[in-house]
């Protein structure tokens, strides 16, 4: 078993509008765990109980085996980064950046050392001068990253990260929390209602709704395996895959992904994120003539009734599609595990990323 | 945008546009009329010894008392602009009292309290803190009138920093007090020194609540009512017409350093 970096116990709290009840959870040293959930469900109050904003109404809080839960956020050991990233106007960037150590007493030369490390790790140094307000998005986000990870926290917490940024940008981010976190190896919670993100960043997740958490697992397990209806509508609605375009013809562009090709409409040349709307597939156990441009044979892996609906989980040569079928189409092709089907979705219906 | 209102002719502009003409000048005329009938005495006026101890005297107690709010009212305005609390509405309404209430009445109400055969009177008199016509006194009446100026401005400054700017400072290791010290203060600062100025002129032009509780020593507003009485109209001319530029300077200076827009970097 690997070491437990954060551990909530049994937390409540009602704050304000917003409230969570008995939420359990365990982060892994060194992981990067995503809480996913849609707006209001309570992500932010979770991550400022854990980063000691708020005193939770009951529930303990322990950070690498010291109960928190009664420490105020300054001897917590957390970097935080909330939305907007709250950059203090009235420093540069490299102020900014300094002003934990200077919190923390830290020498001023060691300090000078500290922040001109950090600024080049984050690609920054040529803007160290200047006032945030003149910053695009993506270098409030950096220094904003910059600022919290000098003080070399215990783990890291952010609040929508991604949120604020144009999508090119949050494409590059995207990547940037990547490399940080590979290099760095800093448990990190990050708080999203994009499941792109948590399907490209997350080592585990959890799926939070109405102040719960409803399922946490890792990727595979939420977004193939949805524990019920909400998780499966709420993550599984995308057949997300990262894909490499093989070739262009006029629009239509040939992708792998993982062995597998796919069509689709798009104008990348390079590697993309494709999704796939698992309502978008249509599943049949004869090969029929369309004018769908994807069509693929499969077997069937799994499946989870939802009721109405039924949620099949198909691997094709070794990758995992979700396909949503209604429960009468469902017992009407009489499927069961390992039974072949054919997945057929138009070239239009996949958005690449 | 606003209306061009020029180029309107309806008769509501046409009337709105001369009510309020009128309105400028009824503002305006006892003003101008009262400097142009002095404006060649005003420097005897201020060679005069008793005319410039008594403004000085407005001054520095107006700065004391500026002192005295900045010291309580700043922390009033931290925990109203942040938190909520059962009865912060009333508490909220009775921040605004000062101004609402007659300045003689609240005079009256501050000697009623302070004065030398009180519980808190007597106590401030055994440590040699007396309130009647002394300096103490003159405080006390400038700081209790113009307590709302600083507060008001100071929560209002507060408001418009956003919490989580604090919340960013502590996760980085500042405790409570250095957060606010380093983060929140400096950037609510231009909120909070507008609050001094205000409270400071408000201060200096106090006379109600100033002259129930110390006719002694004699502040600018105290020492034009004694002219006016004992001297007449004539003699209490060029004494208002430098009141009034006075005031009119600290306006200025007020204005010049709240009118520069604050930048929206922390939204």
């Amino acid at each position: 078993m690997e070491t437990v970096s954060i551990r909530v116990e049994s937390l409540s709290r009602k704050w304000e509008n917003f409230s969570i009840h008995d939420i359990n959870l365990e982060v892994a040293e060194g992981e990067y765990f995503i809480v996913l959930g849609p707006t209001g469900a309570g992500k932010t109050l979770l991550l400022e109980l854990i980063a000691g904003f708020h005193k939770p109404d009951s529930g303990k809080i322990w950070i690498n085996n010291v109960n928190v839960t009664s420490f105020p956020p300054e001897k917590r050991g957390i970097g935080f980064v909330p939305q907007e990233y709250m950059l203090f106007p009235h420093m540069t960037v490299a102020e900014n950046v300094e002003f934990g150590l200077k919190m923390r007493n830290v020498s001023h030369a060691e300090r000078q050392k500290m922040v001109k490390e950090i600024l080049e790790f984050m690609g920054l140094s040529h803007i160290r001068n200047r006032r945030p307000m003149t910053l695009s998005g993506g270098e409030q986000q950096k220094t904003a990253l910059a600022r919290a990870l000098v003080v070399k926290p215990e783990i890291l917490l952010l609040d929508e990260p991604l949120s604020a940024l144009d999508i090119s940008t949050q494409k590059k981010m995207r990547n940037e929390l990547k490399r940080i976190h590979k290099e760095l190896k800093i448990t990190t919670v990050h708080v999203t209602h994009n499941q792109v993100e948590a399907f490209i960043l997350a080592d585990r997740l959890a799926i939070m709704k109405d102040g719960t958490i409803i399922q946490t697992g890792s990727l595979e397990q939420v977004f193939y395996k949805p524990k019920d209806d909400f998780v499966a509508r709420f993550v599984g609605f995308e057949n997300l895959f990262d894909g490499k375009i093989l070739e262009t013809q006029g629009s239509i562009a040939k992708i792998d992904i993982g062995g597998v090709i796919i069509e689709a409409v798009t104008e990348k040349v390079e590697s993309c994120t494709i999704g796939v709307r698992p309502d978008d597939i249509i599943v049949s156990k004869q090969l029929f003539k369309s004018s769908m441009r994807n069509t693929l044979k499969g077997k069937i892996a799994d499946f989870v009734d939802m009721g109405s609906l039924v949620s099949l989980i198909v691997d094709v040569n070794g990758v995992s599609f979700v396909a949503l079928i209604t429960k009468r189409s469902f017992l009407e092709m009489k499927l069961k595990k390992s039974s072949k089907v054919y997945l057929s979705f138009k070239a239009s219906a996949v958005h690449v990323i | 945008m606003k209306k061009k209102w020029f180029g309107e002719k309806s008769p509501f502009i046409v009337a709105s546009a001369t009510l309020g003409f009128l309105m400028l000048v009824f503002i305006l005329l006892p003003i101008i009329n009262t400097v142009t009938l002095s404006a060649d005495k005003l420097g005897t006026a201020l060679m005069s010894f008793e005319a410039r101890d008594a403004i000085f005297m407005s001054f520095y107690a107006a700065f004391l008392a500026t002192l005295f709010t900045f010291a309580f009212g700043v922390p009033l305005a931290y925990v109203l602009a942040r938190y909520n609390f059962p009865g912060k509405s009333i508490i909220d309404a009775s921040i605004d009292l000062p101004i609402l209430i007659p300045h003689d009445a609240a005079g009256i109400a501050l000697l009623l309290l302070f004065g030398p055969r009180t519980i808190i009177g007597a106590g401030f008199s055994s440590i040699g803190i007396e309130f009647i016509d002394t300096l103490f006194g003159i405080i006390l009446a400038m700081a209790f009138v113009s307590s709302p100026f600083m507060i008001r401005s100071a929560e209002e400054a507060f408001k418009a920093v956003n919490p989580d700017m604090e919340k960013v400072a502590r996760s980085l290791g500042a405790s409570n007090f250095r957060a606010f010290l380093h983060v929140t203060f400096p950037l609510a600062f231009r909120g909070i020194l507008t609050g001094c100025l205000l409270t400071w002129a408000r201060s200096i032009s106090e006379f109600g609540a100033v002259i129930i509780l110390a006719s002694v020593p004699v502040t600018a507003p105290v020492y034009l009512y004694n002219i006016f009485i004992d001297q007449g109209l004539s003699a209490a001319v060029v004494i208002t017409a430098l009141l009034i530029l006075m005031s009119l300077a600290i306006f200025v200076i007020t204005k010049l350093i709240t009118a520069k827009p604050l930048k929206p970097a922390y939204y």
